[in-house]
């Protein structure tokens, strides 16, 4: 498979932030009906006491998608503890008919053998044995980490490209850095996560997270925690197709996504150039504290000046 | 496979005190202190505790597991950060070079780099690192059942309850960490400091660097800087906790204050009880980069918290405050509330 000669697909990531029911089946029918893009992540990987409020609409959601010729993908639980939460992951790794996901190793217990797989960037894949141990164990697109350096996504891109697994990128979006077991926006309205009243609903980007000095620093979703800004790796897309990056993900937001599409489409076939993008990325309505300094680099430090 | 599993619930087992050995200085002293087992790691970026003037190198690591062994006590050796792709060959050779000191198991994170260890040395035993985050039976029977993993340290994510419920499960020993620095994310999980710094646990093996902490005065307050970034500002003469980011005080909406956690250390000395109770083999000891006088304080302290409860002693109740050096104390997620 020559990476250059195909387009990359592109990628509907999984909704990370707590939207209203009818939120989410309107946007994902617009993606169906008017969004550009190959590929759909569908499925709760945040928090598990968001599953409910979708768990009904999701079979519509899915079918709608496929039937607008969408690949359709469900997504597993990034953190998982509880006997609930273990079932929601066996129910997934037990879908017929739909490719699945995984957002850590807790599916790999119960996914049959054969059963092929993706692998989120929520999975450690730092190194050339991972992704090998993953691919042969049944992997077929590995979307790499936030924190790897540029060397590190071209080598790991090269093993992809030898075992004929699609290496992705996480190209829109903010940046999920970690997770935990608290969740922090139940802490800062005073509630406990077991009577958390879901007030992470009120934040559909998540909520920004500020430095005393009053400087964008990260942003809470629940129990994750992301960047300040955005990501939109518009300034290495040549270099990473190069490399044998052949997937680009965008992820969720409440702005205009099918405007997001388009730009990522039109810079990946190279009929825009990365100023071109940004400028345009102006319009699709990310607001004054997501879109503020957008990172336009594939390293989320490069924004900040660590690396 | 048949392993280890957990004893059953009732029956007092002596578990193993597995303590922090920085340097080779801080493993004699934990050794004398009463350790069970020691932890520690090369002076590259294969551990998680990556700091300047801490760990060892392969003849000092001879040296210190032919020292405790003498002694009776256990070395394990962490090789726990997330090897860099093209650099694969520095951790293989850590494992190997362990191997060949005579470590008693080796702490691994990477699933690849458990892969390679189960194939080209098997009989080496294997530990789970934190920084794997396997925080459910599921996940630690897939380490088991695919990598002959022997003990699983369990994420600081947990209550005690929970821990109870994982042992009963698994076909493996746990490890807990029942005192010091306290990740309030998933361990292995988190990409803060990466993202503020460049520098991460996963691939350099440090959090918030000193290398990137600038103090500077402004007015009546001392600002501490990670990075780009204020963590927080303490009014002048007032001790300033270290800038660890996700112990700053910030502001979300309408609050204002530590959003993540407080600057807070993990106690948990007076768990011990229910943590034996909840089928935990070992616990740990955090703090490979703290001075030997903490090693040795912390270490006699919990040797004397765990001989008083096998003896059916209570453990003392102001046991472990003063260790925690003006800092407060939590059990963190062992009590549901946390979350």
């Amino acid at each position: 498979m020559s990476p250059v000669s195909n387009p990359p697909t592109l990628v509907m990531g999984p909704l990370l932030y707590n939207w209203s029911p009818e939120t989410y089946v309107d946007f994902y029918a617009r993606v169906a009906d008017e969004i550009d893009v190959d590929r759909v992540h569908v499925g709760e990987v945040v928090c598990s006491k968001r599953e409910p409020f979708y768990a009904d609409h999701l079979p519509g959601v899915i079918e709608r998608l496929t039937r607008a010729g969408k690949t359709v993908v469900v997504d597993t639980l990034a953190l998982v503890t509880l006997k609930r939460e273990r079932q929601l992951v066996a129910d997934v790794t037990g879908l017929d008919g739909v490719e699945i996901e995984i957002n850590d190793v807790t599916p790999l217990a119960t996914l049959a053998p054969g059963r092929r797989f993706a692998v989120s960037p929520l999975v450690n894949v730092y190194d050339e044995g991972t992704y090998g141990w993953l691919a042969e164990r049944g992997a077929w697109s590995i979307c790499l980490p936030f924190e790897l350096p540029i060397a590190s996504i071209e080598a790991l891109a090269a093993e992809g490209t030898r075992r004929g697994v699609e290496t992705q990128v996480f190209a829109f979006g903010r940046l999920p850095l970690a997770i935990s077991g608290r969740c922090y926006h139940a802490r800062i309205h005073g509630l406990a996560k077991d009577s958390c009243q879901f007030v992470c609903n009120k934040d559909p980007d998540g909520l920004e997270v500020d430095t005393l000095d009053g400087e964008g620093f990260l942003a809470i979703n629940g129990v994750q925690t992301l960047s300040d800004t955005a990501v939109a790796v518009l300034d290495e897309t040549e270099r990473l197709v190069a490399a044998g990056v052949s997937a680009f993900r965008l992820s969720p937001h409440a702005c205009d996504m099918g405007a997001v599409a388009t730009i990522f489409r039109e810079r990946l076939a190279g009929r825009i150039d990365a100023d071109e993008a940004r400028v345009r990325f102006g319009g699709v309505g990310l607001g004054p504290r997501l879109g503020r300094p957008m990172m336009t680099g594939v390293w989320p430090a490069t924004a900040t000046g660590g690396r | 496979m048949t392993l280890a599993v957990a004893a059953p619930s009732g029956a007092r087992v002596r578990p193993e005190l597995v303590c922090p050995a920085g340097t080779p200085a801080a493993l004699r002293t934990a050794v004398e202190a009463g350790a069970d087992a020691v932890y520690c790691g090369f002076r590259d970026e294969t551990n998680a505790r990556n700091f300047p003037g801490l760990n060892f190198s392969p003849a000092e690591l001879t040296e210190g597991i032919r020292f405790a062994h003498a002694h009776g006590t256990k070395v394990l050796v962490a090789i726990n950060t997330f090897p860099r792709a093209g650099g694969t060959a520095l951790w293989h050779e850590a494992v190997a070079r362990a191997e060949g000191a005579g470590a008693d198991a080796v702490i691994l994170a990477d699933l690849g780099l458990v892969a390679h260890t189960a194939a080209k040395h098997p009989s080496l035993r294997r530990h789970l690192s934190v920084q794997a985050a396997a925080a459910n039976p599921d996940a630690i029977r897939f380490w088991v059942e695919t990598f002959g993993i022997r003990r699983v340290v369990l994420p600081r994510v947990l209550s005690v309850p929970e821990i109870a419920a994982i042992n009963a499960e698994i076909p493996c020993e746990s490890e807990v960490f029942v005192f010091g620095g306290l990740c309030v994310m998933a361990e292995g999980r988190c990409s803060l400091s990466s993202h503020a710094t460049g520098k991460s646990p996963n691939m350099t093996g440090v959090c918030s660097p000193p290398s990137h902490v600038v103090y500077r005065e402004e007015g009546d307050e001392l600002v501490a800087k990670l990075g780009a970034f204020t963590i927080d500002r303490t009014a002048k003469g007032v001790a300033a906790p270290y800038p660890t980011l996700c112990k700053g005080r910030f502001t979300a909406g309408d609050y204002a204050g530590h959003v993540f956690e407080d600057p807070v250390s993990l106690d948990a000395a007076q768990m011990i009880p229910g943590l034996i109770e909840a089928g935990v083999t070992a616990f740990k000891i955090e703090g490979r980069q703290r001075s030997r006088a903490y090693t040795q304080a912390v270490v006699a302290s919990f040797r004397k918290a765990v001989d008083d409860h096998m003896a059916g002693r209570p453990i003392a109740a102001d046991m472990t405050r003063r260790l925690a050096e003006g800092q407060s104390t939590t059990a963190g997620a062992y009590k549901k509330t946390w979350r």
